[in-house]
């Protein structure tokens, strides 16, 4: 693998986290449970989309071969793409999407503070304007995990269930292969290793303000890295892509 | 022979299309304007990641500077933007449109610290309360005021 492939794939990779969660929240469109948190969900979905959109044009100038980032983000196969498993799973209901969106917004932020020193000018440029957003969304889930973890015992209930559930996909957050290790030489990318700690000391601190408990189930769930993705993948791409497909090359 | 001075007054006209009350000057995202023989470059930078007026504001400067010089507008992210580059004037602006100006600290209150008191724009009164983090677009949250029940915006501070 050259640095250039390397750089490529971790580039998307980012990308993909965030297309694929934005488009996970932007589902909440017109559902949400109160009208504020319809308008909070869809906000940060676009933040999410605004940032893939910066993240694939790094991707396809690191490329080269003039693709534009509709293709990257519309036309792939299932395989193609590279998000965590944690990022593409169902809303469930609101507790769920706040407890996904919570570990992933803790888990952005230290990766977005490490990737302001990139060597690559252009991809701490990117992580310099998303961590602001990053921060952002943090202090709101956080916020909503406390209020709900801690609130009526049927909100306790639902979160403590999607808390269980979620726990499973949270050690691919740290996963790491050639991909990774070609970028950390070169000191482009980051050595998510390093912050493990910190994302569980925070991610305790506040589910333990929240009353809720950690699973002590240790099996985890990995291969979205590697473009092995759960069942519900599949159907979000269908919806997602769909304008694409039946209308190739259109424009907004 | 047309000079930056001539170029950042004329960016004066452009307003932001969510907040019409704003020039994009007064907003600070107009970064840079270069001229060089008989073009001329205008870079400019997002609020937000994925502020969807940049396309239009880009548009806008175009076509207001296109019969008069050859224009081309870049995008730069990088150093990102923040709410301290908004002019004096804008703040102003925006308070008389009804809009809160950002105030000068983050609101820090993660996990129910106290917010950031943001005074109404209407009654200048302190006592008001924040309804949602988010508002009607990516850099507003929303509020209400405690005294004249007034609902409001406020432009979030983003450092």
């Amino acid at each position: 693998m050259t640095t250039q492939e390397a750089f490529y794939n971790y580039i998307v990779r980012l990308g993909d986290d965030s297309l694929i969660l934005g488009q996970r929240i932007s589902e909440w469109c017109g559902h949400g449970p109160i009208l504020e948190e319809d308008i909070a969900l869809t906000n940060i979905a676009l933040d999410l989309i605004g940032q893939t959109n910066n993240l694939y044009e790094l991707a396809v100038s690191i490329e080269n071969k003039g693709k534009n980032i509709d293709q990257l983000a519309f036309l792939r196969l299932e395989k193609e793409y590279s998000n965590l498993l944690l990022v593409e799973q169902p809303n469930v209901d609101f507790g769920y999407t706040i407890v996904r969106q919570f570990f992933f917004d803790v888990y952005r932020k230290l990766v977005f503070e490490s990737l302001c020193n990139s060597t690559d000018e252009r991809l701490a440029g990117i992580a310099e304007k998303s961590l602001k957003e990053t921060k952002y969304h943090l202090k709101h889930s956080s916020e909503w995990v406390i209020r709900l973890g801690d609130g009526t015992e049927e909100s306790h209930r639902r979160v403590q269930e999607a808390v269980n559930t979620l726990w499973k996909f949270t050690d691919e957050l740290f996963y790491q292969d050639e991909v990774d290790q070609n970028v950390i030489e070169l000191g482009l990318g980051v050595d998510n290793s390093i912050f493990k700690a910190t994302w569980n000391t925070h991610v305790e601190q506040v589910l333990t303000e929240a009353t809720l408990t950690i699973p002590t189930n240790s099996w985890q769930h990995t291969g979205g890295r590697k473009g092995i993705h759960t069942e519900h993948f599949g159907y979000l791409l269908s919806e997602m892509q769909y304008m694409q497909r039946a209308y190739p090359n259109m424009e907004w | 022979m047309v000079t930056e001075k001539d170029i950042w007054e004329q960016l004066e006209q452009i307003s932001d299309p969510e907040i019409p009350v704003l020039s994009i000057v007064d907003l600070g995202i107009v970064r840079t304007v270069s001229i060089s023989d008989d073009s001329c470059i205008v870079t400019i930078t997002p609020t937000y990641s994925g502020c969807p007026a940049m396309n239009v504001i880009q548009e806008d400067i175009i076509k207001l500077l296109s019969p008069t010089v050859n224009t081309k507008v870049e995008m730069t992210l990088s150093p990102a933007w923040t709410t301290d580059w908004m002019s004096e004037n804008g703040r102003n602006k925006l308070r008389e449109y009804g809009i809160a100006p950002p105030e000068h600290e983050v609101d820090k209150s993660v996990l129910f610290a106290k917010p950031t008191v943001v005074p109404c724009p209407k009654c200048k009164s302190s006592h008001t309360k924040m309804i949602s983090q988010f508002g009607s677009t990516a850099c507003k949250a929303h509020y209400q005021c405690l005294d004249c029940l007034e609902p409001f915006d406020y432009f979030k501070c983003l450092k």
